[in-house]
């Protein structure tokens, strides 16, 4: 082969209350974006729910948003669920759940590499390019970065710049004002890949728990085994939608700083 | 028992269904929450049927493979079936036909209580079990309904010229009934509004609004398989597997057709150019 790739992994965070087919769109997507550009193979997606600590409204608790996308994922080869974020006592900062996945990729690689050395004799340390990972998102996921609070600025900047985002956009120009609109993601452009879905879709877990609170029907949206999941465990009701109501979302607490002024 | 009033609807859905997607059945699944939600209606039964190959519609593969992937796609519904008498005929068919066909064989079901169908067994038990039930079997007066199921697009395809015969839009819409399933963008109601025939029968046209736009469409999953794209979670994974396996859709296929008039156009036209 004349080039080799960068093997990529994808890493979806979220609250995945429930996951959707969309959701799992997004890393097909992704893939097929990142194959076309020549210089990555995507060898592995993980999908990782945030904890309960999050205080999101309406979050059901993290052993069922695990236990869907796991059911949903069964049929696919190359995208796995991974429960260590959301068993993280508090909630955990994007950045430090990807340092997480990052070392144990980069040990994996190493393993490898260095059985790599032993058998050929040489001491150079790299067989090949290293791995990469890279943070999966939607287009409203960029604009999330703007929130006051709910972003550290050295954060971004190290999830931009040190790993880099694949932001899969549902038509219109949304991802390049986001990126456009911040200095530190328009610093790290060359590590940001907006991917364009010219099919829109817009079935989000939000119109999912809505449908089923008003009894109507998701078939198609979601997969049939994590609708049975769903009405076995009486997921997505009222009651659960009030869940956290009125709670301030952990982040904003947990990095709680002096507001800054919003307009430069 | 309540329910004296409430009547039962066979949904119907005709189309090249080229392929068939994710987005086809979840019109099925709009129309039936909507039209039970209205409080007089009970739906027993979605039919599937896939124009045959004499339509001449550009890229369209053979019926054989169609039909199949819209029964894979059905497998796991309780109550939607795929039918192929549409797609058996040699010409293509009215759409017109096809309603009456099918009305035609949903009385004789009432009737007989023998559902002249493809459905398999379990399926059909429980689409007869939908029928017979209780109290309403002796109101014949309160016959099923058969509804036209289609987007948006369909209704506003009867306004393009020699598509359709006049009095055929008169009695799907008159006699039958429509299901339409509207997308953002479409505006149903105001083309409702500006057809003096549609607005005759205002009554008879359920608009069915969509909120969560979703654009699949067959055209963009036959356009992702040429380019080898990834087509997954837009349609079900045992017809994304039946595509692969038979290598369905490629640049030569999509030529199919290309030169080709419209079976419609070809036969509405046909008798004043010659």
């Amino acid at each position: 082969m004349a080039t080799r790739r960068v093997p990529l992994v994808l890493l979806a965070c979220g609250s995945f209350n429930p996951i959707t087919n969309q959701h799992m769109r997004l890393f097909e997507l992704a893939r097929d974006h990142m194959h076309s550009t020549g210089q990555y193979q995507v060898v592995g997606g993980i999908v990782s729910p945030v904890s309960d600590g999050y205080g999101k409204q309406g979050l059901v608790l993290a052993k069922h948003r695990i236990a869907m996308a796991k059911l949903a994922l069964q049929s696919s080869n190359w995208v796995t669920v991974d429960e260590w974020e959301s068993q993280q006592p508090d909630w955990t900062e994007t950045v430090v759940t990807m340092r997480y996945h990052y070392g144990r990729i980069l040990e994996e690689y190493e393993q490898s590499t260095g059985m790599h050395d032993d058998f050929s004799g040489t001491t150079t340390p790299l067989s090949g390019p290293c791995p990469q990972l890279k943070l999966l998102c939607g287009a409203d996921f960029l604009d999330t970065f703007k929130i006051p609070g709910l972003w550290r600025d050295d954060h971004v900047e190290e999830v931009a710049g040190r790993f880099g985002l694949v932001c899969v956009s549902r038509g219109g120009l949304q991802p390049e004002r986001a990126v456009h609109e911040s200095d530190t993601l328009s610093r790290q452009r060359q590590n940001i890949f907006l991917v364009r879905e010219w099919v829109r879709n817009e079935t989000s877990a939000t119109e999912v728990r809505r449908a089923l609170r008003r009894d109507r029907s998701v078939k198609y949206l979601i997969p049939d085994s994590v609708i049975e999941y769903i009405h076995q465990h009486n997921l997505y009701t009222e009651d659960s939608e009030r869940r956290n109501k009125g709670t301030v979302l952990r982040p904003l607490a947990k990095q709680a700083q002096p507001v800054k002024s919003l307009d430069d | 028992m309540d329910g004296q009033n409430i009547t039962k609807v066979v949904l119907l859905a005709c189309g090249s269904f080229n392929p068939i997607t994710n987005m086809h059945l979840r019109m099925f699944e709009l129309a039936r929450d909507y039209l039970e939600d209205t409080g007089q209606y009970r739906v027993v039964k979605g039919i599937i049927s896939p124009v045959g190959d004499a339509y001449k519609k550009k890229g369209l593969i053979e019926a054989c493979h169609r039909l199949e992937m819209a029964r894979l796609s059905t497998e796991n519904s309780d109550w939607i079936t795929v039918d192929s008498w549409e797609s058996l005929q040699p010409e293509w068919v009215e759409t017109c036909k096809v309603i009456r066909h099918h009305y035609d064989e949903m009385l004789a079901a009432e009737q007989n209580n023998d559902d002249v169908d493809t459905v398999k067994y379990a399926k059909k038990r429980r689409i007869e079990e939908n029928y017979f039930d209780g109290s309403s079997y002796h109101k014949r007066r309160d016959g099923p309904q058969l509804m036209l199921l289609c987007g948006a697009d369909v209704l506003e395809s009867f306004g393009v010229p020699k598509l359709w015969k006049q009095e055929d839009i008169a009695e799907i819409v008159g006699r039958y009934g429509l299901v339409c399933i509207s997308r953002s963008g479409n505006d149903p109601h105001k083309f409702i509004h500006q057809s003096d025939m549609l607005w005759k029968y205002r009554k008879s046209i359920h608009v069915v609004q969509e909120w969560v736009t979703n654009e699949i469409s067959a055209t963009h999953v036959r356009r992702s398989l040429r380019r080898g794209r990834s087509i997954r979670y837009l349609l079900p994974d045992n017809v994304v597997d039946y595509i692969r396996e038979h290598g369905l859709y490629s640049d030569e296929s999509e030529r199919k057709n290309a030169d080709v008039v419209l079976a419609p156009l070809e036969r509405y036209t046909g008798a004043s150019s010659s």
